[in-house]
Formats: C-alpha cells, sequence, structure tokens
C-alpha cells in the first residue's frame, strides 16, 4: 500500500519524494497504479507545454531560458526530458541536463531525465504518469522535452495543453518536406538559431506552407517566432504567445475539450494495455508456442491460431 | 520491480578533461544502463540535487584535475546533509595512491585510474546495486 506520509510529502513537494514517486510510475507496476489513482484529484491545475523538434534545434537551451523566465514570475516548474532508450541494448544517455545546470539547484524546478524505454513516440510510456506526480506536487509549469523529433514522434500533442516545435535555419530546405504530423501538432513554431544565415528565408519557407492550410475565422493559427535560446532573445515573446495559445484554448472552451481527448487517448491505451498483459499468460503464450511449426508446415494460417487464442481468451473472461 | 539501473555521470570544478567521462558515461549505456550526463563545471550542490532528482542509484564523478581531496569529501558531505547515503558515490580520473586509500577511508566507493577496462566498472557497478537494492 501507498503510505499517506508518502502522499503528503509529494504534495508538500519534497523532491526526494516526488523523485522516488516518478520512479514507481515509471516501473508501472501495482503499487503504481495504486499512488497514481490518489493523486488524479490533485492534478489538472499545471499547464503543460511540449517542445518538441529536431536533435540539437536548441530545445533544452529554450527549456533553460523559459524556466527562468518563469522563475522570474515565482512559478514552479517541472521539467521532463526524453532521450532515447538503445532498442539494441536498453540503455540510454540522458543528456539534456547539461544546458540546464542553471536551474538545477533552484528550489522551485525539479528536472526529470526519462529515456523512452522502447516506445516510439518520442515521449516514454509513462511520461504522462509522471508529469501527473509533477503536477499533484503543485508545480505550476510543466515542461516536455521530447526526443528529437522525426517523423513519427507526435505523441506530445496527447500530452501537453500547448506544443512548441522548434526550427533552425538550416531545417530551411527539409520545410518543403516535413510531413505533415509535425506542422499540424505546432501550435506554434520557434525559428531557433535566428543568429545564423538564412533566419529569414526559413521564415518566409514556414510561413508559405502555413498558408496553404485550409482555415476559418475561429481557428487557430500558428504562429513563428524568432528566437536566439543560447542568448536568452525571444524568451518573454514565446511566452507570451504561451499566454495568447492557453487564453485561446480557454476562451472557445477548449482546454477542457483539448483534456478530454487526451484523457480518451490514454484511457484506451491503459485498457489496451490491461487486455495485453491477461492475454499472454501461460496457456495462450504456450498454445502460441506450440502452433509455430504448424503454421509453418502449412497446416493452420496464422488468422485460424489467432481466432483460437482470441476464443479461449473469450471463454476464460466469460468463466470469470 | 524493474531495477534499471540509473547512474549520474558529472564533471566537478572547472576540470575541462571529459574524454574519461564520456567514456565511462557510453560504456555504462551500452551495458544497458541509464546514464545521466551533466557536462562539465559541476559544484557538489548541482550534484547532489541532480542526483535527488533522478532518483539514480550512484552518482560517477571524473576528476583530472587534482581537486578530488576537496570535491568527493564536499559531495559526500551534503549526501549525508540531505540524507541520500543510500546512493554510492564512486568515480575516476588521476588519483595519487595515497589519496585512493584516503578517500576509501572516508566512505567512498570505488575510485578508477587510467588504462581501467570500463568492463571492471560496468562489474562494479552491477554488483553494488545488485546488493543494495532501492525499496
Ligand atoms: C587529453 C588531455 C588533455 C586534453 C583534454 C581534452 C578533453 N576534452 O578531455 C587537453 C589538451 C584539453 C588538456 C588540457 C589540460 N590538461 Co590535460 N591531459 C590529457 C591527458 C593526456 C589524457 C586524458 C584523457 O583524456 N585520457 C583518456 C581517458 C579515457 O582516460 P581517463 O580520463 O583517465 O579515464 C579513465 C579513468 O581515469 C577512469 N575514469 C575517469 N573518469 C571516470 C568517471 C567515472 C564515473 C568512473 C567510474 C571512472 C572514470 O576510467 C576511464 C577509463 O579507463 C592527461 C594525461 C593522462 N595520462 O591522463 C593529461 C592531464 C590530465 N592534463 C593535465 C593538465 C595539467 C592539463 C592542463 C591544466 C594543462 C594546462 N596547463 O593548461 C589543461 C587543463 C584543461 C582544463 N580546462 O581542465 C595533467 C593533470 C595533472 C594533475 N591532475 O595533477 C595530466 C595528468 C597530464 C600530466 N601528466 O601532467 N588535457
Ligand atoms: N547559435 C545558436 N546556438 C544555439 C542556440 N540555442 C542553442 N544553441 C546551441 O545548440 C546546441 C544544441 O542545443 P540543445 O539545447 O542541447 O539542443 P536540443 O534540441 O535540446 O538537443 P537534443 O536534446 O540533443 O535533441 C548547443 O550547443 C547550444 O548551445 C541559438 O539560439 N543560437
Ligand atoms: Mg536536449
Amino acid at each position: 500500500m501507498i503510505s499517506n506520509n508518502f502522499i503528503e510529502k509529494i504534495f508538500r513537494q519534497e523532491k526526494k519524494s516526488v523523485s522516488r514517486a516518478i520512479t514507481l510510475v515509471e516501473s508501472g507496476d501495482e503499487k503504481a497504479t495504486n499512488l497514481l489513482k490518489e493523486l488524479h484529484k490533485r492534478t489538472g491545475n499545471a499547464y503543460r507545454i511540449g517542445i518538441t523538434g529536431p536533435p540539437g534545434a536548441g530545445k533544452s537551451t529554450l527549456t533553460n531560458q523559459l524556466t527562468k523566465y518563469y522563475r522570474k514570475q515565482n512559478k514552479t516548474v517541472g521539467i521532463i526530458a526524453i532521450d532515447p532508450t538503445s532498442p539494441f541494448t536498453g540503455g540510454a544517455l540522458l543528456g539534456d541536463r547539461v544546458r540546464m545546470s542553471e536551474i538545477g539547484t533552484d528550489p522551485g524546478v525539479f528536472i526529470r531525465s526519462m529515456a523512452t524505454r522502447g516506445n516510439l513516440g518520442g515521449l516514454s510510456k509513462k511520461t504522462i504518469d509522471a508529469a501527473d506526480v509533477l503536477d499533484a506536487a503543485g508545480y505550476e509549469y510543466i515542461i516536455f522535452e521530447t526526443v528529437g523529433v522525426g517523423q513519427s514522434e507526435l505523441d506530445i500533442a496527447n500530452a501537453a495543453d500547448s506544443t512548441i516545435v522548434v526550427l533552425v535555419p538550416e531545417s530551411g530546405d527539409s520545410i518543403q518536406a516535413m510531413k505533415a504530423g509535425l506542422m499540424e501538432i505546432a501550435d506554434f513554431f520557434v525559428l531557433n538559431k535566428s543568429d545564423r544565415p538564412g533566419s529569414e528565408n526559413a521564415v518566409t519557407a514556414l510561413r508559405t506552407i502555413l498558408m496553404l492550410r485550409d482555415h476559418t475565422e475561429k481557428d487557430w493559427l500558428p504562429n513563428i517566432i524568432k528566437a536566439v535560446a543560447s542568448e536568452n532573445t525571444g524568451i518573454s515573446d514565446i511566452a507570451d504567445e504561451i499566454v495568447r495559445h492557453k487564453s485561446f484554448l480557454e476562451n472557445n472552451e477548449l482546454l477542457l475539450s483539448k483534456r478530454e481527448e487526451h484523457f480518451r487517448i490514454r484511457i484506451k491505451e491503459i485498457v489496451e494495455t490491461l487486455i495485453r498483459n491477461h492475454l499472454w499468460r501461460d496457456k495462450r503464450v504456450s498454445i502460441l508456442e506450440e502452433k509455430l511449426s504448424i503454421v509453418v508446415n502449412r497446416a493452420e494460417s496464422p488468422y485460424e491460431v489467432a481466432e483460437h487464442l482470441f476464443s479461449d481468451f473469450q471463454d476464460q473472461i466469460v468463466k470469470q | 520491480m524493474d531495477q534499471k539501473i540509473r547512474v549520474l555521470v558529472a564533471k566537478a570544478g572547472l576540470d575541462g578533461h571529459d574524454r574519461g567521462a564520456k567514456v565511462v558515461a557510453a560504456a555504462l549505456r551500452d551495458a544497458g544502463m541509464e546514464v545521466i550526463y551533466t557536462g562539465l563545471r559541476q559544484t557538489p550542490e548541482m550534484i547532489v540535487e541532480a542526483a535527488i532528482q533522478e532518483d539514480v542509484h550512484a552518482i560517477g564523478i571524473s576528476i583530472l584535475s587534482g581537486a578530488h581531496m576537496t570535491i568527493f569529501p564536499k559531495i559526500l558531505q551534503l549526501m549525508r546533509e540531505k540524507e541520500v547515503e543510500d546512493i554510492l558515490l564512486f568515480g575516476g580520473g588521476i588519483i595519487p595512491e595515497s589519496d585512493l586509500v584516503k578517500l576509501k577511508e572516508m566512505g567512498i566507493g570505488m575510485l578508477f585510474t587510467p588504462g581501467t577496462s570500463t568492463q571492471d566498472i560496468i562489474k562494479y557497478l552491477t554488483e553494488w546495486v545488485e546488493k543494495h537494492p532501492k525499496n
């Protein structure tokens, strides 16, 4: 069982307990589920910001500066920085803290590095659970830094209230070729490293593409903000744009519906995980193993085996 | 519970020799661990605070500057103040034999000097975590 003392310490934002709670939810065991049930009613107060973009675009540098900006306003910030797990060794090198040294000892900041642990969407499976811990602990802003995004790492849009896509002048050429996904998840773009040549061209290229999008009067149209994160330039513009997007969501009653949508996806995922865990238990695992040679010898088709396994699963549920 | 080994690798003080730290960090990652790399110029306060927030099993410090006799004891002292002595403090770099003995007596874990095979470091850390699982 989860002790009340432990939960109280999380609510009091005691870092050791917050940290241990994140480790627990990352493990995903039964105790973690119990904890998350306890915490849920205390969540929902934090505003969640997602920062994504290609490797090296300046996501960590920007997270550091934005956090400093919020700290000046006396707001507390929880950061979850995600880096990929190697599919071959299961290990990970989590290096985002390198750019966040300045805020590492601030009592109002909590930084946690997470490895994707096999998840492909740019977050780990437990990222949102970890954010819930930070939310329950009272951090007012939660910033997710995703793994350098490719084309399919779009989970962030289902975790954040506002999603920022960070690009650099060098992205200019590839903007044309950018798959729809990354363009569509952006609530706004940051053109970082604007100190480098080509930044105006990149902004123009991006704006041209955005203009071609179908939209109505009511729609939110993503802006492009220029920044030099390493020199702390453009950060207040970014913070203002976050405020503007947040107000837009709130004024149009979209914040709650967006969060409902996020919960719809998440609950489905939890149910599917539960089913999967119950599905692949000893008996069906051994049936599957036995059938493999039969399928290879073409005596039964994969579909017959699958239906057999599924009906076995159904029978078991009915019996319960 | 999934005991994925998490370890913080840090460079303390003004020491700019980061090759060893990077080699060790990469080796630990390749051994399946989650390595949080802090980069250069970390103070003992930053290191201990990061270790708490990252909930690591171990803190690995790399020092080639000669400052080991001030930095290791300072980190250890902070770990005691914050009551996180369940974390292993260990490391490596250029450390003379006589200092190795003194640091060990203070309660610091294994310190690896140049030429160490990363396999030995992996073995040491893996065994230490097996013997000291987090509850
Ligand atoms: C390469 C090097 C440099 C490079 C560093 C490049 C870089 N980014 O790392 C450069 C040229 C920049 C440099 C500069 C200086 N250097 Co220099 N440098 C070296 C040299 C030749 C090799 C270090 C190295 O990279 N080794 C390879 C790596 C893989 O080995 P390693 O770091 O020892 O790591 C192994 C173990 O120590 C251990 N380990 C190390 N860290 C960790 C961490 C953990 C967690 C664990 C478990 C294990 C572990 O495991 C590793 C694998 O076996 C050494 C001499 C030597 N023989 O060590 C001098 C040396 C370290 N440098 C020295 C000096 C004096 C300097 C300067 C002050 C010179 C000057 N006057 O400017 C500057 C200081 C720069 C600074 N800002 O700190 C002295 C230090 C003397 C001392 N400590 O008493 C040395 C020992 C040379 C000497 N014999 O005098 N240096
Ligand atoms: N010239 C310039 N360099 C910058 C700027 N912002 C960040 N950088 C540098 O770009 C490099 C990468 O920055 P990070 O913040 O680590 O980028 P990231 O997107 O977090 O990188 P990953 O997490 O590895 O994908 C660092 O060397 C930064 O100092 C900027 O505005 N201009
Ligand atoms: Mg980063």
